[in-house]
This record gives C-alpha cells, structure tokens and sequence, in this order.
C-alpha cells in the first residue's frame, strides 16, 4: 500500500515538473526576441507535451507527438526561418511596436486565462470511476478510424494530400506563360 | 493528487501564452509558432478528458489525432505562404503585410 502512495507521489512530482519544463519553454517561444531560439523553444515545448501525454497512458499520440511535431513540423518551421532570416537576428522576433495592442493582448490573455481557470475550477466534472485500466488504444484507435470515423479519415487524408500540393505551388511559384 | 483539473489547467496556461503570442508578436512565423502552441494545448485537453472522463474509449485520442493532421496542413501551407510573401516584400513583419486593407 504504500508503495502504491509512494508511487502515487511520484506520478505528481513528475506531472508538476513536465508542467513546468514545458510552461517555461513556451514562454520563451513568446518572449525570446531571437526566432532561432523560438524555435528550439517550441521543439522543448512539444517533447514536454508528449511527456503529458505519456503520463496520460496515451503512448500512441506520444509517439505521434514526437514524430509529426518534434519532428516533421519543427524542422519545417526551421527551414522557413532560414529562407526568410535577413536581419540582425537579435531582432528577429520583436513585439509589435504600438503599447496599446500590446496592452490590450494582455488584457485579452489575462481575461480567457481567468474565465477558464475558473470554469475548470468550479465544473462538477463527470469523473470515470477506476483508475483508468490499461487498454488497447492503438486497436480501438484502428477500429474507430477505419469504421465510424472512415469518412473523416478519408477526408484527413485528402486534406494532407491538398495541403502539400498547395505549399509546392505556393512556395515554387506559378511559372509564367 | 494530481486530477482531471491540473491538466487542464496546465492546457489553459499553455493555450493563453500561445494567444498571447499571436496577439504580441509581429514576425510572421512566430505567430504560426504560437497557433501550434494553442493546437497542443487543445490536444492536451482532448486526451486528459478522453483518460479521465471516458475512461477506456478512444473517441478523444481519435480526434487529437485529427486535430495534428490539420496543424500539419496548416503549418506546411502556413509557412509556404510566408516564404511567397517575402519573395514580394522581403519581410516577415506582419505591418507590412497590408496588401488588402483600404
């Protein structure tokens, strides 16, 4: 029993700690004025939410996390930051100049922050009673794709399919006649 | 104990720094930056529900699954977007991006 407790703790240690790991690295993907570190910022960001989705008992999306995001869509972002990098790069990822704009982004993050901490806060939530057994994700997940979800699987991949076609076009530019 | 609660807290805090940035940042691809920040945050909170609230479905999992496909689309469109516009402007500084207003 109390090495169950035990571990319990722990569970919270390392949740605590991937909450900050990860809160930090964001702030630094809004604050840092360097783009380069943005972006590497971003990727610590992404690997801290993939330990939250482990910690979740959901691997799979992990696994896809750190494939798609820490992988694929950081190096994207990365390239494109080197194609268009022709300042200094201290100064490559400034705030926007005028103080109203500024101040009123505050104010609206501060808002949305408050409501929802609030709402989480006082929303009787609807809680699974167990402690949430292992299951076979990735089969349920295969199931639900290629049987209710097939449409919105097939669409997904059209979309990705549009989507890359679309950036070879954008990015290459239409050839004049 | 660390409950449903914590984690959705922490997605709201990851979601408001990520609408902070795009609201505060003038650089084009800082701004996509903090729209793949506010996805995640939304991912965060599909899977926590899906472990803590419907404990053994995957319906949640699914759809953070859907949800970074369509982060994958957008990024790569995104990004080829802004490399079009700098190819015509030379920047990446969102005030001079201004072509459609009157």
């Amino acid at each position: 029993m109390s090495t169950a407790a035990a571990n319990l703790q722990l569970q919270d240690a390392v949740f605590v700690m991937i909450a900050i790991v990860t809160t930090g690295a964001a702030l630094g993907v809004v604050f840092l004025r360097n783009i380069v570190h943005n972006a590497l910022c971003l990727v610590l960001t992404f690997l801290g939410v993939a330990a939250v989705y482990f910690q979740l008992n959901a691997g799979f999306i992990g696994l896809v996390q750190i494939l798609v995001y820490a992988g694929a869509i950081s190096v994207l972002i990365i390239f494109a930051i080197m194609l268009v990098m022709d300042k200094e790069i201290n100064q490559t990822n400034l705030p926007i100049p005028s103080l109203g704009r500024r101040i009123a982004g505050v104010y609206i993050t501060a808002l949305l922050v408050i409501t929802l901490v609030l709402a989480i806060y006082f929303t009787a939530w609807p809680l699974a009673t167990g402690a949430g057994a292992p299951f076979d994700a990735v089969g349920m997940l295969a199931e639900l794709m290629l049987g209710d979800y097939v449409i919105a699987f097939e669409a997904a991949a059209v979309l990705l399919l549009v989507a890359v076609v679309g950036a070879v076009i954008l990015a290459k530019g239409v050839e004049k006649q | 104990m660390i409950g449903l609660s914590h984690y959705l807290i922490f997605s709201t805090v990851l979601f408001g720094i990520g609408i902070f940035g795009m609201l505060s940042r003038r650089n084009a691809i800082a701004v996509l930056m903090s729209v793949e920040l506010m996805l995640n945050a939304v991912n965060v909170n599909f899977v926590a529900i899906n472990r803590f609230v419907t404990s053994g479905q995957a319906a949640g999992q699914l759809f953070s699954i859907f949800v970074i496909v369509v982060a994958a689309a957008e990024v790569s469109v995104g990004l080829a977007l802004i490399i079009s516009i700098y190819r015509h402007r030379k920047s990446v500084d969102l005030n001079n991006f201004d072509l459609l207003k009157w």
